[in-house]
């Protein structure tokens, strides 16, 4: 069963192409990974694989769905973990959890899942006190509160020490093990190499390459990205 | 939505300087004027004042602290996170916009209540007009600040649109001058908080507003939320 499905996909902006025809597909219960450097394309696609834009051409499904057309389904299927977390500074992570279970029909546990993310003894803490890790923490719990089938997790350790990086890697491997299918957007290829099941490399939007880390890694991951991407910009 | 609007009512509780300029500085002004012992037209200064504190509260929380607060939803990326989510970005402005107009309708009651006790000011002598002209220049306020929140690209700017038009709003509402020049007050008429002061103190007085203040305040909520409809940028 294809959880993701992305078809010739085409976005610009103005004359800008940010994406050009792109195609991939992802399955259920996979770890994929979107690579790229800043400016590949990798948020464009992502906005219009959760619906946030519309593509320009091209067709995309996530479950089933169209994320334009079938937008009220999706959003109960689909978590999304934006690059920069966004929350009010005043509210506290209690109140976040609590806030953003009310949006779902069958919400997670919220106790479970702080516990999970190692959030308990900060659930009365206001947002903007938090450290960078445990906001990043916080936006994950908050993009799998809904129990989605799909999430996708955007720079998801950038940011982190090495220690919490470890940390939330074992924990996307625990959601994956959950059954949940999971597109994550990086630059890091140790990242990608340790949690991904298949990658996609993206340059100046278009599909520079796509297969599991071994098979790209020419003699390593990093060194196949470099070769592709570096240069003429 | 009940939790949306909770939960943007405790934000809101959390914020000492709103409430201190929205609900605390209404009522001392009100007071400072009732120690005066000047009288306007056969009323203190207190009754005179009254119509245009309540129109002040208004602007405080719908001109200046809604565009900052939806602006800075944009900013920090709050409206696009919601948009991922079943509930949208569209019902935390219908939740902001509550939650102003309940503190704004508070506020008013406020100052109703420290006018009567602390000086004498009768209450309002046709209280269903009184009622329909401070929710009329409510939701003229927030109108404009839901147009200030679609087009200012920046909280930052949204703050300074709000204060700026504070000054033009408030003159005509008499904050400065409450006795108007009959051209200022004649063109005062047809601005928001003229019409606003004009409709309570009506109200106050005992008749029926008239209607063009309400017709006033009427359009000025319809034409500000329907353009800002159309023009809202969401990121």
């Amino acid at each position: 069963m294809t959880a993701i499905e992305v078809e010739r996909l085409r976005k610009q902006y103005g004359a800008k192409v940010a994406v050009d025809d792109v195609s991939f597909t992802v399955a259920e219960g996979e770890i994929f990974g979107l690579l790229g450097r800043n400016g590949a394309g990798k948020s464009s696609t992502v906005d219009c694989v959760a619906g946030l834009r519309a593509p320009d051409h091209g067709r995309i499904r996530v479950a089933g769905l169209d994320p334009r057309r079938d937008q009220r389904e999706l959003r109960h299927l689909l978590g999304v973990q934006l690059q920069e977390s966004a929350l009010p500074g005043k509210l506290t992570v209690a109140e976040a959890m609590r806030l953003y279970a009310s949006f779902y029909r069958s919400p997670a546990d919220t106790a479970g899942l702080l516990d999970m993310l190692d959030l308990t003894e900060k659930r009365n803490s206001r947002y903007r006190g938090l450290s960078g890790g445990q906001k990043q923490r916080l936006s994950i719990a908050l993009a799998l509160i809904g129990r989605p089938r799909i999430a996708i997790l955007d720079e998801l350790t950038t940011g982190l020490d090495p220690v919490a990086r470890r940390d939330t890697w074992e924990f996307v491997d625990n959601i994956r093990n959950q059954g949940v299918t999971i597109m994550l957007v990086t630059h890091f290829m140790t990242e990608a190499e340790r949690l991904c099941d298949r990658v996609a490399i993206l340059d100046r939007g278009r599909l520079a390459a796509i297969g599991t880390p071994a098979q790209l890694a020419r003699p390593t991951l990093e060194d196949t990205f470099v070769a592709l991407t570096a240069g003429r910009r | 939505m009940r939790l949306l609007t909770l939960t943007e009512a405790k934000l809101l509780m959390r914020e000492p300087l709103a409430l201190f300029w929205g609900l605390a500085f209404p009522m001392v002004l009100l007071a400072v004027m009732g120690l005066s012992s000047a009288t306007m037209d056969g009323l203190s200064l207190a009754a005179v004042y009254e119509p245009i504190v309540i129109a002040f509260i208004s602007v405080v929380f719908g001109v200046q602290g809604l565009p900052v607060q939806l602006a800075s939803y944009r900013e920090q990326r709050i409206l696009r996170r919601l948009a991922t989510t079943p509930a949208g970005p569209v019902r935390v402005i219908g939740a902001q916009l509550a939650v102003s107009l309940t503190v704004v309708l508070a506020a008013t009651a406020g100052v109703l209540a420290v006018g009567r006790l602390g000086f004498a000011v009768p209450l309002p002598r046709q209280p269903a007009g009184f009622a329909v002209a401070a929710v009329l220049a409510a939701t003229a306020m927030l109108g404009l600040g839901l147009l200030i929140a679609a087009l200012a690209p920046t909280a930052r700017s949204a703050g300074a649109a709000g204060t700026v038009l504070f000054f033009p709003l408030m003159y005509f509402a008499g904050l400065w001058t409450p006795q108007l020049s009959p051209t200022a007050r004649h063109i005062g008429e047809f601005t928001p908080l003229g019409a606003a002061t004009q409709a309570l103190r009506d109200a106050m007085a005992g008749s029926w507003p008239h209607p063009v203040p309400l017709i006033v305040l009427g359009a000025c909520t319809l034409a500000c939320s329907v353009t800002a409809a159309r023009l809202f940028r969401w990121e």
